[in-house]
């Protein structure tokens, strides 16, 4: 192929988004409100996985120790503990601190007839979890621990957000596959329409003698075209509506949002991107060069 | 109705520039009628020639033949040199590069103007820009159309789109066009230039083969008429007329 051709393809490429403008137009159109869709999906979905992690990391496990046990030991096993996968990170509570805590929350000035540490046995390690749903695994490890004297754990609200997070991946899942297959078959129809209509001047080209090469090459740059647009315009429109949006929720329920905070924009267009040029760039060079290639047997 | 898979001998002409041996050309179409029935014809350079019949009689799937649009059911279709019966499928554009084609209804690309669209031809060609450049405005005055490249093809009459047409088909310095019809969308006056440029074309060198229906043409130009009738040739003579079936 000469460099001429390669850029006269190109060039006609862009030609035909202006010759048909109409076509054009409803093919970016329905890419954007498609992908729109579909990123706004993305959005709650991400969101919500973070919200369901967030408070899954507020769930812990106590684990408490014979009496008796050494400052070293259980300095050794709060190393062991903390190198486990199921383990976000540890919080060693001594018996001082629990008694000053206890003494702060339940007793105030009435604390005073004690001369002793009444909690001398109550050194222990708060556990925080990576992911609620390896609790159990954890505290059978931990039970089988000889100086483990007790574990405490929550396993009703675990099991809550371990089921809770499989239901936001399976529905987030369900709808990003729906949306997913109708914006695949709205666009790609609008590619095969607005190609089929020009039928004749792909016969004509075939006819005066062209390759399918020749031919096919300014369809596809048309469609990647138009496939990159519908999934520009749809990032640049949630980027700018999840920035406000959330700076409005945040401010009008900072009730709620005090207990969550929403991802950065950067994060949630690092997901996006992708997904969204890969989507629009790949229907649109797909359905062109399939629906041309239906054309080609002149 | 004769066996048209009765086997044949096989006769080769490389100078002919059209050679049809025994060709028949069946539809799956479950009437079970061949288009084209054990029809053998040679053209060679620098003929005129009509091919003529009414609607049915196969002119149309004898120029679809002609362009590798279609295959033969039987026999042997060599246009060029090629053998259209084996030629692989990315040698077609290469062969139909060779072949200068004209239509009834013109087949120009709409949203382009004139310039462009003979451009076209030479584009797929890969014929340089420069050169381009100066073998456009050249062609374009040959058919009369010197001062109108950069109008869009539809706003020009009948007339001139066939010279746009016919331009097209001629920037290539084609061995051989062929023409569908070309007058069948034009009024008498048009008509007759048109056909005047086609003889003004064959007197320079070209083999052209001209498909119509229109009588008056066809008797005027006292040229080679091959008479079709539901698939056969009925009649080939040399300044021929046309013959009514009636």
């Amino acid at each position: 192929m000469r460099i001429s051709t390669f850029f006269y393809s190109i060039r006609q490429g862009f030609r035909n988004i202006f010759r048909n403008k109409s076509f054009s137009l409803a093919s970016i159109a329905t890419m954007t409100a498609c992908l729109f869709m579909l990123g706004v999906v993305v959005c709650i979905t991400l969101n919500a996985q973070e919200a369901v992690k967030t408070a899954e990391q507020g769930v812990s496990v106590t684990v408490y120790f014979n009496e008796g046990t050494s400052d070293e030991r259980i300095a050794a096993i709060g190393d062991d503990i903390g190198r486990r996968v199921e383990v976000s990170h540890t919080d060693f509570i001594s018996a001082d601190q629990a008694w000053d805590s206890f003494k702060t929350e339940y007793l105030g000035e009435f604390s005073d007839g004690f001369t002793e540490n009444p909690l001398a046995n109550s050194m222990h390690y708060e556990i925080y979890l990576s992911d609620v749903s390896m609790q159990s695994s954890l505290v059978t490890y931990l039970q089988s621990i000889p100086e483990v004297r007790k574990v405490n754990q929550s396993k009703v609200v675990a099991d809550f957000f371990s089921g809770f997070d499989s239901l936001v991946g399976y529905i987030s899942l369900g709808m990003i596959v729906i949306l997913l297959l109708v914006t695949i078959f709205l666009i790609s129809n609008t590619v095969t329409v607005g190609i089929s209509v020009r039928k004749e001047e792909i016969n004509i080209m075939k006819y005066i003698g062209a390759t399918d090469f020749f031919v096919r090459a300014p369809y596809v740059v048309e469609g990647i075209i138009i496939g990159a647009v519908g999934a520009g315009l749809p990032l640049i429109a949630l980027y700018y509506l999840y920035i406000n949006v959330t700076e409005f929720l945040t401010a009008k329920f900072s009730v709620i949002f005090n207990f969550m905070e929403f991802l950065p924009v950067d994060v949630i267009m690092k997901q996006l991107i992708p997904i969204s040029f890969a989507i629009g760039i790949g229907i649109g060079f797909l359905g062109s060069f399939v629906t041309v290639r239906k054309h080609l047997k002149v | 109705m004769p066996d048209i898979k009765k086997k044949r001998k096989k006769v080769k002409n490389t100078d002919d520039i059209i050679f049809l041996d025994h060709v028949s050309k069946e539809y799956d179409d479950g009437t079970g009628a061949p288009a084209l029935n054990d029809v053998s014809v040679r053209i060679g350079p620098g003929e005129f020639v009509f091919i003529v019949g009414d609607s049915g009689s196969g002119k149309s799937t004898l120029i679809k033949l002609l362009l590798r649009e279609l295959t033969a059911t039987e026999g042997t279709v060599n246009v060029l040199g090629y053998n259209l019966n084996k030629i692989r499928h990315r040698m077609i554009p290469k062969f139909r590069r060779k072949i200068g084609i004209v239509f009834q209804d013109f087949r120009l690309l709409k949203d382009r103007n004139v310039y462009e669209n003979v451009a076209f031809a030479q584009r797929i060609i890969q014929v340089p820009s420069k050169e381009m450049k100066k073998n456009v405005p050249a062609v374009l005055a040959s058919v009369g159309l010197a001062g109108k490249y950069k109008v869009r093809t539809k706003s020009l009459s009948g007339g001139e789109q066939q010279r746009v047409a016919i331009a097209r088909a001629l920037v290539n310095e084609p061995t051989l066009l062929l023409c569908d019809e070309p007058t069948g969308n034009l009024d008498p006056v048009n008509t007759r230039e048109i056909m005047k440029l086609l003889n003004d074309i064959n007197q320079a060198g070209t083999t052209v083969v001209v498909v119509t229906h229109n009588r008056d043409i066809v008797n005027e130009m006292q040229k080679r008429v091959i008479t079709l009738k539901k698939g056969v040739i009925i009649s080939d003579e040399e300044e021929g007329a046309y013959i009514d079936e009636d």
